[in-house]
């Protein structure tokens, strides 16, 4: 399965190019350093220094806020646990439809050019940078009670808004292009000519799908859906605006700081602990994944 | 099959994504405090008079009502220069009580004007109600149920907007609704009736204002000087009883320490005028009586 490289190897010089001292990391970082290129080297540090500190205090405050105590005192907090389940159930339901129904999307996008290609791919973009609250608006407008669909779904006995079903729908909206532009880029880096050998061997379009395109796309896919996991996790300003706030019903983790933050302080940075650790985990573990994958 | 460059593409792209993720995942802004010094354009005296500073400290609710007052004040008294605080009373009082050179104190509530007193920074008797608000029901225009009264907020499968307890107007709908189970025509069914029809718990009174606005709700519970702005128009409300209403008493007084207290009592007197009252009643504040 292997495509042969018909470039011929120079003599003198290894295939590998990190062999040859090419390799851009290489050329960067590794070769013997002069006195100057090490003095140069501390001053970068000195340069990015102010914004990793930028960075490191807010959390190092949320954290040496309250106590472990405290901490699991208000874990204990029905509100703070109701939270937590809201957020894990939504953003669950979230992720399944965002692969389910966002994975075709992105192999189109990936894998086929079409008139208003770059156009399709700008608007599933767009939700990555609009303020979350104009999505909640949109979305209100778009799904509300006195739209075309809200109205219909709620005369059927299903209405979407201050419900479980419109935190996911936010989530989706906001969340989405994160697992899609990845999982687009997963598909768009499959060789064609891997393809084409497929389809002389005879595999129909589910079968390249299956057996070539995923198993090298999977981790654009594996990335790009805890990104939008996390992202969903993190959901708040859409989800206020179109599914409200209820306890136990749509009031998610995101939601209950933004809250208690005005009533009950430690609650509040009870479940913002929980977030960032969840959300590093999640990070740290999509660029380990990443990084194993491209430097094999 | 090896192809570094588009793995190279692929993990650019990761990494920015990633990048893009920690940017947007932090919740949305806190909205911004409410500003306590609102700068006043300085009067300019039409006649040859020294302007004299008349510093007002009044409730944040009040901000619209007063600033339109000003200019109709300074018409009647050229030679005065209204400058305003606005903020929390709580903060206001605070403030006096460490020795910030006010003149007039309105105060939205009086607990925070007899700490004032208590301070000896008021005279005993020299405050005086000059506004009322209380706890008002907006109605969405094509809602399919009848709401016209307290009563009709109990009609199964109603949608009811409140506002969250952590925000002062929740706290008091959840006052008026302890009223209401109390009162022998509604009763605790009525409590519970309105409690099931709760749909959510905003996080401030203008977005309960806003989704009634568009119908997501059938009705909601906001403070009347709140729900009387412009955005209303079209929407019906009505005040809720005052048997069952908790009506907030806004008092205002000369400070003690004024250094121009004759001109601080005329702005009292103009709050309390036919003309101030007008004012603050079209700002949706009930009058003082």
């Amino acid at each position: 399965m292997a495509t042969f490289n018909y470039q011929p190897i120079e003599p003198g010089r290894h295939p590998n190019p990190k062999i040859n001292g090419e390799d851009p990391e290489v050329l960067l970082g590794e070769r013997t350093a002069s006195p100057f290129e090490r003095w140069t080297q501390r001053l970068w540090w000195l340069a990015a220094l102010p914004m990793l500190i930028f960075f490191i205090l807010p959390i190092l405050a949320l954290f040496s806020f309250s106590s472990f105590g405290d901490l699991l005192n208000s874990l204990q907090d029905p509100e703070v646990h109701q939270a937590i389940g809201v957020s894990l159930r939504t953003t669950f339901f979230s992720l399944l439809v965002i692969i389910v129904f966002g994975t075709p999307l992105a192999y189109l996008l990936g894998r086929h050019r079409f008139p208003l290609h770059r156009a399709a791919d700008a608007l599933v973009s767009l939700p990555t940078v609009l303020p979350p609250s104009t999505a909640g608006v949109a979305l209100l407008l778009a799904l509300g009670r006195q739209s075309a669909i809200g109205g219909f779904l709620a005369n059927m006995g299903l209405p979407l808004s201050f419900t479980g079903m419109a935190v996911v729908l936010a989530q989706v909206f906001i969340a989405a292009p994160y697992f899609i532009t990845a999982a687009a880029l997963g598909f768009a880096a499959v060789d064609n000519e891997l393809i084409q050998a497929g389809q002389l061997d005879g595999a129909n379009s589910w079968q390249v799908f299956r057996y070539l395109v995923f198993p090298i796309a999977r981790v654009a896919m594996v990335s790009g859906a805890v990104l939008a996991w996390s992202r969903a996790l993190g959901e708040f300003g859409a989800t206020i605006i179109f599914a409200g706030n209820f306890p136990g019903r749509t009031q998610t983790m995101p939601m209950a700081i933004y809250l208690g933050f005005e009533s009950n302080l430690t609650n509040a940075v009870t479940l913002s602990i929980i977030l960032i650790i969840i959300s590093f985990i999640a990070l740290l573990s999509v660029k380990t994944l990443v990084a194993r994958t491209t430097q094999p | 099959m090896n192809s570094p460059k588009k793995e190279y593409i692929i993990s650019a792209f990761l990494i920015a994504s990633i990048l893009i993720v920690s940017a947007c995942a932090a919740p949305t802004p806190m909205p911004m405090a409410i500003p306590t010094e609102i700068p006043q354009p300085a009067a300019i005296p039409t006649e040859a008079c020294k302007p004299q500073t008349v510093n007002v400290f009044a409730a944040a609710s009040l901000t619209e009502a007063f600033k339109e007052m000003a200019p109709l004040f300074q018409t009647a008294e050229p030679c005065a220069a209204l400058t305003f605080n606005f903020g929390g009373s709580q903060k206001l009082s605070q403030q006096l009580q460490d020795g910030a050179p006010a003149d007039v104190f309105a105060s939205a509530s009086g607990k925070n004007m007899d700490e004032v007193k208590t301070a000896g920074l008021v005279a005993e008797d020299g405050s005086q109600i000059f506004a009322r608000n209380g706890l008002a029901v907006v109605v969405c225009p094509k809602t399919t149920f009848k709401i016209e009264e307290v009563k009709d907020l109990a009609q199964p499968g109603l949608k009811l907007l409140i506002a969250a307890k952590e925000v002062p107007v929740g706290g008091y709908t959840d006052q008026f609704l302890e009223k209401a189970a109390a009162d022998a025509a509604l009763g605790q069914s009525f409590m519970d009736a309105v409690k099931a029809n709760e749909v959510s718990f905003e996080a401030d009174v203008k977005s309960v204002l806003a989704k009634v606005d568009v119908c997501e709700a059938d009705a909601g519970i906001v403070y009347k000087s709140d729900g009387f702005t412009d955005k209303t128009e079209g929407i019906r409300y009505f005040l809720i009883p005052e048997a069952l209403n908790i009506l907030a008493k806004y008092p205002i007084a000369v400070v003690k320490t004024s250094a121009n207290p004759e001109l601080a009592q005329k702005f009292v007197d103009f709050v309390l005028s036919a003309r101030g009252q007008q004012v603050l009643e079209k700002n949706g504040f009930l009058k003082a009586r």
